[in-house]
């Protein structure tokens, strides 16, 4: 692991991914001590333009504060993003294991179920899930674990598939080890990098989904996202550009520095290239 | 999802937006004073024909293919329309209207006093329910010859003239409809009226296409060729189309309160919050008065101190509106200034929330309640934010509900709510859309925009009764009186504001708005300078 860490330190893209994402974590982390009211609270004149008296980054049409919206929305977003993405991996390693892992039929049943999901549109179906369970952030978290699973699925079960005829796992077998401490001990261990990976990833794409969401509505109205900030302001752009394109640097920064990270991940985890 | 896929989805995401209202595709609207006019509509009414549906967008449109027998003027006083005169008895039981004499239906076919009957008596009573409470208090309806109406009473109603507007009584044409299904009937995608437009085509999610009527009975009228109305489902790219001069004309809440006064400031457009006298809207919060805690006035007090109509008016509606005293808006008849003022106050708030035992809780709240945030537009999100963020300062916590309009209705007129915002329009007279709300006999489950708050109150339901049944101004105006102040002692419903609409049209449009339903009217005289 200490070469991979080295080779991850030495990525610079990766470093910068996360310089940035320890900004959005700092900021999430520090919200209610910078701004320990509701970032709903309507602080101020509306509209004041980002520098004015008391407001950082300006206020949107209510006199809500942008900045205390954009440090409360981090919050949210990483919420959503982690949240969101371990209900996908719980989801996606399972079923793509015991696909990859378990026999033909098991396996063609589940690779007929997880193409049901790849077929749908994904921010179709999150869309139609959320209308349908009614917009609050677990309904959210759901919706967005739901559509993010079959890709992670695809992977595990091909990761596994590979792993488990190398002739260490058939060792194993011929020890008289049982089935599952074969996929636990020694199957998923080797197979997980790729994994871990593409999650990184999807934690980004759950930001993206989340906030598109938000954007159209669809948030849960009693957390201020980024999103819903740019849903809201996008209306009064012309007078008060302040008022979404912060949050949508946030989301752009965000998104773009946990591929970063992904990025660095793969090379770091990659044999070929972390032992070179 | 791949790196490449939601890439792939954002591009998607800005770029499809904007697509959508890309309605050029080879259509050469009006554009400017070429004798046509091109409007926005939103949304795009379900169907056109008004005498089944009188949603916003049908009576805008719907008003210039369909007419009723009588116009109004800013003072809400009768006009002639499709009566050209009419007469009422002593008793103010029998009304006699003539009709105009060369009317005729879209098709050639003439209009006569068996259409007027048709309409009030068999078709509006069983499609219209507003229509239908109105003319169930005719004894009878009769047509003594081809162009002579009489209504017969069974007891006086004062406003009965006012139910002859265009969307509250447009009149259907007996030869289309008698004896036929009236949803299901094949000319309801052509619809056909005696107005000065017709219908030329509908181009579902573009536009509609109007054409002047060539036979109108009125001479000279109408003055424009042709009316496109298109449909432009997104806010900014409506202001954009008004910008632009593509669309010369918009209504309601077509344009975002905060791009009002830029529009209004440009010299090409002109705006005037007249013309809507008619509707007069107030706006409110609402709580379930079946419920607990909303079922103690104390309450309902405390709440009404907590919420500031001012802040709506300036941050939410731009200006467009004014504090709502009461019930009954300030732009129509009956209204009465001098009632209980309710000043915004957290400290008579916190004070009555006390008296009521709802101490501050370990966290400083002493109720939590849940608000259904209205799914139609920016505006009511905001409301509903707004209310939460107000109600925090004197420790109610608010949980904030999103539906869809299909659950917005079935939720509210099923009863199945806390507290909610509305908007209701009272049509010109009090007995016509503010009793409604209040009166313990419209406590309808199932049924929207009745008395869905629950408020029961013998007296209130005795002074609207008596105050609908009397002809004289001056006796109706003491018991509205009395109703106002104590249904403001009462609060039934938080009233916030009356809503104005702008109109936004383009400077050289002359006689646009000329009646109390202004841009719902007829157009007949409308033309460029």
């Amino acid at each position: 692991m200490n070469d991979s860490l080295r080779t991850f330190l030495r990525h610079p893209a990766g470093t910068v991914g996360l310089a940035i994402l320890a900004v959005v974590c700092v900021a999430a982390a520090l919200a209610p001590i910078l701004y320990p009211g509701s970032p709903w609270d309507m602080v101020g004149a509306p509209l004041r333009g980002p520098g004015t008296l008391g407001s950082f980054l300006g206020t949107d049409t209510m006199g809500r504060d942008i900045a205390s919206g954009v440090m409360h929305g981090a919050r949210v977003s990483l919420m959503i993003g982690i949240a969101s993405t371990l209900a996908a991996l719980l989801v996606g390693v399972t079923l793509g294991a015991i696909a990859g892992f378990a026999g033909e039929t098991i396996d063609l049943l589940i690779v007929r179920f997880i193409e049901i999901f790849q077929t749908i549109p994904n921010f179709v179906l999150a869309i139609l899930l959320v209308a349908i369970l009614t917009p609050s952030i677990w309904t959210i978290i759901l919706a967005i674990g739901l559509v993010s699973w079959p890709p992670l699925a695809r992977l595990t079960r091909i990761q596994v598939k590979s792993i488990a005829a190398r002739e260490f796992v058939q060792a194993a077998r011929c020890q008289g080890q049982g089935s599952l401490s074969i996929l636990l001990r020694h199957v998923i261990p080797n197979a997980i990098s790729p994994i871990i990976v593409t999650g990184s990833m999807t934690v980004a794409s759950a930001i993206l989904i989340e906030a598109a969401l938000s954007f159209m509505g669809l948030g849960d109205p009693n957390y201020m996202s980024w999103g819903y900030m740019i849903g809201a302001g996008r209306t009064v752009i012309r007078q008060a550009w302040w008022a979404s394109v912060f949050p949508g640097l946030a989301i752009l920064l965000t998104a773009v520095a946990i591929n970063l990270i992904g990025e660095a991940l793969n090379d770091a985890l990659n044999p070929k290239i972390s032992r070179s | 999802m791949k790196r490449r896929g939601f890439n792939k989805m954002l591009l998607g995401a800005g770029v499809a937006l904007p697509a959508l209202n890309l309605f050029r595709d080879g259509v050469a609207y009006a554009q400017g004073p070429s004798g046509g006019l091109t409007a926005i509509i939103n949304p795009e009414p379900p169907v056109l024909v008004l005498p089944l549906n009188q949603q916003i967008p049908t009576g805008t449109i719907g008003g210039k293919i369909y007419e009723s027998l009588l116009d109004y003027d800013f003072d809400l006083k009768p006009r002639p329309q499709l009566a050209e005169s009419w007469e009422i008895s002593e008793d103010g039981l029998t009304y006699t209207f003539h009709l105009v004499k060369n009317a005729k239906w879209h098709d050639g076919k003439p209009f006569t006093s068996a259409d007027v009957v048709f309409s009030c008596n068999v078709m509006l009573k069983e499609v219209h329910p507003r229509a239908r409470g109105v003319f169930e208090r005719c004894e009878s309806i009769t047509a003594p010859d081809d162009y002579t109406v009489v209504f017969k009473l069974k007891s006086p109603f004062g406003p009965f003239l006012l139910a002859f507007e265009t969307s509250s009584a447009p009149m259907a044409p007996k030869h289309i409809y008698e004896g036929t299904d009236y949803r299901k009937n094949p000319t309801n995608d052509t619809p056909i009226g005696t107005g000065p437009f017709k219908l030329k085509e509908w181009q579902r999610g573009s536009y509609i296409h109007l054409v002047a009527n060539e036979d109108y009975y009125l001479k000279g009228q109408p003055a424009l060729t042709e009316i496109f109305y298109k449909i432009i489902p997104d806010g900014a790219s409506r202001s954009v189309a008004m910008e632009s001069g593509e669309a010369q004309l918009s209504q309601f809440a077509d344009i975002e309160p905060f791009d009002v006064p830029r529009l209004a400031s440009m010299p090409n457009l002109k705006m005037t919050t007249k013309g809507y006298e008619f509707f007069s809207p107030v706006l409110w919060y609402e709580m379930n008065l079946r419920k607990k805690p909303f079922d103690d006035l104390r309450f309902r007090k405390a709440v009404r101190h907590l919420l500031d109509p001012k802040f709506i008016v300036e941050r939410i509606n731009f200006g467009l509106g004014k504090p709502a005293t009461g019930p009954i808006a300030s732009t129509t008849r009956f209204y009465d200034p001098n009632v209980t003022i309710y000043k915004t106050d957290v400290a008579a708030a916190t004070a009555l929330l006390d008296e009521m035992g709802l101490k501050p809780g370990a966290n400083g709240v002493r109720a939590t309640i849940r608000f259904l945030v209205v799914p139609f537009g920016e505006m009511w999100t905001r409301l509903g934010e707004y209310f939460r963020q107000a109600l925090k300062q004197g420790g109610i916590e608010v949980v904030l509900d999103t539906t869809d309009p299909a659950g917005f209705a079935e939720k509210v007129s099923n009863w199945d709510f806390e507290t909610t915002s509305n908007m209701l329009y009272q049509n010109g007279d009090p007995a016509l859309g503010v009793a409604r709300s209040y009166i313990s006999s419209n406590i309808r489950k199932g049924v929207m925009f009745t008395n869905t708050e629950g408020y029961s109150n013998p007296e209130v339901d005795d002074l609207f009764a008596r105050a609908a049944v009397l002809t004289s101004d001056k006796e109706r105006a003491a018991l509205y009186s009395k109703v106002q102040k104590i249904l403001v002692d009462d609060l039934p419903v938080l009233w916030m504001t009356e809503q104005q609409f702008p109109t936004i049209h383009d400077a050289r449009l002359e006689n646009l708005i000329d009646s109390a339903i202004g841009v719902n009217g007829t157009f007949g005289r409308t033309r460029w300078a």
